[in-house]
């Protein structure tokens, strides 16, 4: 079973990662333990495998650092469902093979510290005696989380996705 | 069909007609990564992608401006490993002091009309005060680019913004970018570039205020047409012009005759309310700086109000110029001496304190009115820390009276 971390709206990258712990200002440590350190500072410390974060409108807006998607990658987070994601992280996410999905059932019914049961290659997400399907992903998005991120994807195909 | 700015910008780069919505893979013009994210950039080169050579090195550019000078021995290691990596692959480098990437870009006319511009930041949309497509990417895109020379993208609907009349007195570019974000809100150009229409009289630094804060309504790109008091120093390609049969999403009117300075208030920039909403909130700090407002003119501003004057007492006053060419600017017309001799601090050009990393990182207590871009709880240090983002002027007027204060009525 993964839990269910659920947050509200416009969650910017300084939440999920602060600036001041980029792995640039850190060399040593592990940015993973990072992951909304200030902002959730229990998802920093108790956060599992396989958790999954559920957010409203706009997650991930602000900059583009790629450390607060590896650090969440870093925690194996098993997939991220908001309303809607800002730009540059939907694309850092799926180039670092993390599924997101916009989702505006699922993020309605979860709550916070649910325990779900998340089944991605069967397009289901289980709770309790409820299943929900998981929205089907743009193809682009299906094909580069498929080759598990977008290097896997161009040392694959040798090419980028939609290029001829 | 007409074509919007972006599209065709991307419809050259990928060598074929692309509307908003297709997809297309381009050999970006200008790639550009800072001392932040370029040690991260090359190992990904290196270990995930197990590659030592960069497709086009020319197009590459390193800017060190995150932490510059080096605060600690890892950002110093780190950033000896870009120098060495540039020596090596023959990449230019803006060294320490030098100054923000966005603005330098711009300085040294990298930054062009009608280029594709990606960088390892999101403020990358700053290029787009020149009439160049730019955009922020993370690590793995810019490593890719460097690999490949090549990136893909959707090509983005546009928002188009037309302005109507003139700044009043004590208003300007950075109220703008403020009412836009009040308006639009922090997501309301998710995908998309934002267009600037009837600003042909406006300065280039001006521009830059604008097409910076693009991002922080979500945009992907942020576009001033390069026509008007820029085209003589900027000339834009044959093929990059208004179309007035261009197909925008939607269309945002703004009058800056009733236009008042504005404030974002903690803890959004989206968040924005007038000076007269919040004049009186007591600060402790005042930062002028960023790519969004550290050029000359902006010091020009504030030292016009601080003239003869003193910051009031118990307010620090940390000024950070965008870059070395607009220090000097300063330096030379005096500029410099009426904000030092007003009690201003000055601190090497760069991004300085934006992200709370050196030079002036808040602490639990501090209440900070920046001129900066972003006013995300712990962004500039604490979490407990408030932020406050408004313009050079209303900046100037706060430090002189120790709370956020109307430039009009001084």
């Amino acid at each position: 079973m993964a839990r269910v971390w659920k947050f509200g709206a416009d969650i910017d990258t300084d939440q999920i990662v602060p600036g001041r712990y980029a792995p640039y200002m850190r060399p040593d440590a592990d940015v993973g333990e990072a992951a909304f350190i200030e902002a959730r500072p229990e998802f920093a410390k108790t956060a599992q495998p396989g958790d999954v974060i559920v957010a409203l409108e706009n997650f991930g807006c602000g900059s583009s650092r790629e450390y607060a998607v590896e650090a969440l990658r870093r925690r194996k987070v098993g997939a991220i469902f908001a309303l809607s994601f800002a730009r540059i992280f939907y694309r850092n996410a799926l180039n670092l093979g993390i599924p997101l999905f916009q989702a505006p059932e699922i993020v309605e019914a979860l709550q916070d510290g649910d325990e779900i049961t998340l089944d991605i290659p069967n397009g289901r997400l289980i709770r309790g005696e409820q299943v929900f399907q998981l929205p089907e992903l743009p193809k682009f998005a299906r094909d580069i989380l498929s080759a598990g991120g977008i290097i896997p994807y161009v040392r694959k195909y040798g090419r980028f996705p939609g290029e001829a | 069909m007409g074509q919007t700015l972006s599209e065709q910008i991307l419809s050259h780069a990928a060598g074929r007609t692309v509307r908003s919505g297709d997809f297309v893979v381009i050999e970006p013009d200008v790639v550009m990564s800072h001392d932040s994210l370029t040690p991260g950039i090359i190992k990904i080169l290196r270990q995930e992608l197990g590659i030592e050579k960069v497709k086009y090195p020319e197009r590459l550019v390193f800017s060190m401006d995150h932490v510059a000078p080096a605060s600690t021995v890892g950002t110093a290691d780190a950033q000896n490993l870009v120098r060495r990596f540039a020596q090596e692959h023959n990449i230019r480098l803006f060294e320490v002091g030098r100054g923000i990437c966005h603005q330098v870009l711009v300085e040294e006319k990298i930054a062009m009309p009608g280029k594709v511009v990606i960088g390892s930041d999101s403020h990358s949309t700053s290029y787009g005060a020149v009439g160049a497509f730019g955009t922020g990417m993370g690590s793995t895109d810019v490593a890719l680019a460097w690999a490949t020379g090549k990136t893909w993208l959707r090509v983005p609907e546009t928002l188009r913004v037309t302005v109507k009349g003139r700044f009043r007195i004590g208003v300007d570019a950075k109220d703008l970018a403020l009412k836009l974000c009040r308006e639009i809100t922090i997501d309301g150009a998710n995908y998309m570039t934002v267009e600037y229409h009837g600003l042909d009289w406006l300065p280039l630094s001006n521009r830059q205020t604008l097409a910076s804060m693009a991002v922080e309504m979500g945009a992907k790109a942020g576009i001033v047409p390069p026509t008007g008091v820029i085209a003589d120093d900027f000339p834009a390609p044959s093929w990059l012009s208004i179309d007035p049969e261009a197909v925008y999403a939607r269309t945002v009117v703004v009058n800056l005759n009733d236009l008042e300075p504005q404030v974002s208030v903690p803890h959004a920039v989206d968040n924005v309310a007038d000076v007269s909403d919040v004049a009186g909130t007591k600060v402790s700090v005042i930062f002028i700086g960023t790519c969004t407002n550290g050029r000359y003119e902006d010091l020009r501003i504030a030292a016009d109000i601080l003239r003869g004057k003193r910051v009031a007492s118990g307010v620090r006053l940390i000024i950070t110029p965008a870059s070395s060419r607009e220090l000097n600017r300063a330096a030379i017309d005096g500029t410099l001496s009426v904000l030092l001799e007003a009690g201003a601090t000055l601190t090497t050009p760069g991004c300085g304190m934006c992200m709370g990393r050196h030079q002036g990182t808040l602490g639990e207590e501090d209440v900070c009115l920046s001129t900066a871009n972003r006013n995300f709880k712990g962004r500039m240090g604490s979490p407990k820390a408030r932020i406050y983002l408004a313009s050079p002027a209303v900046a100037a007027a706060t430090a002189l009276k120790g709370v956020i204060a109307d430039p009009r009525e001084l």
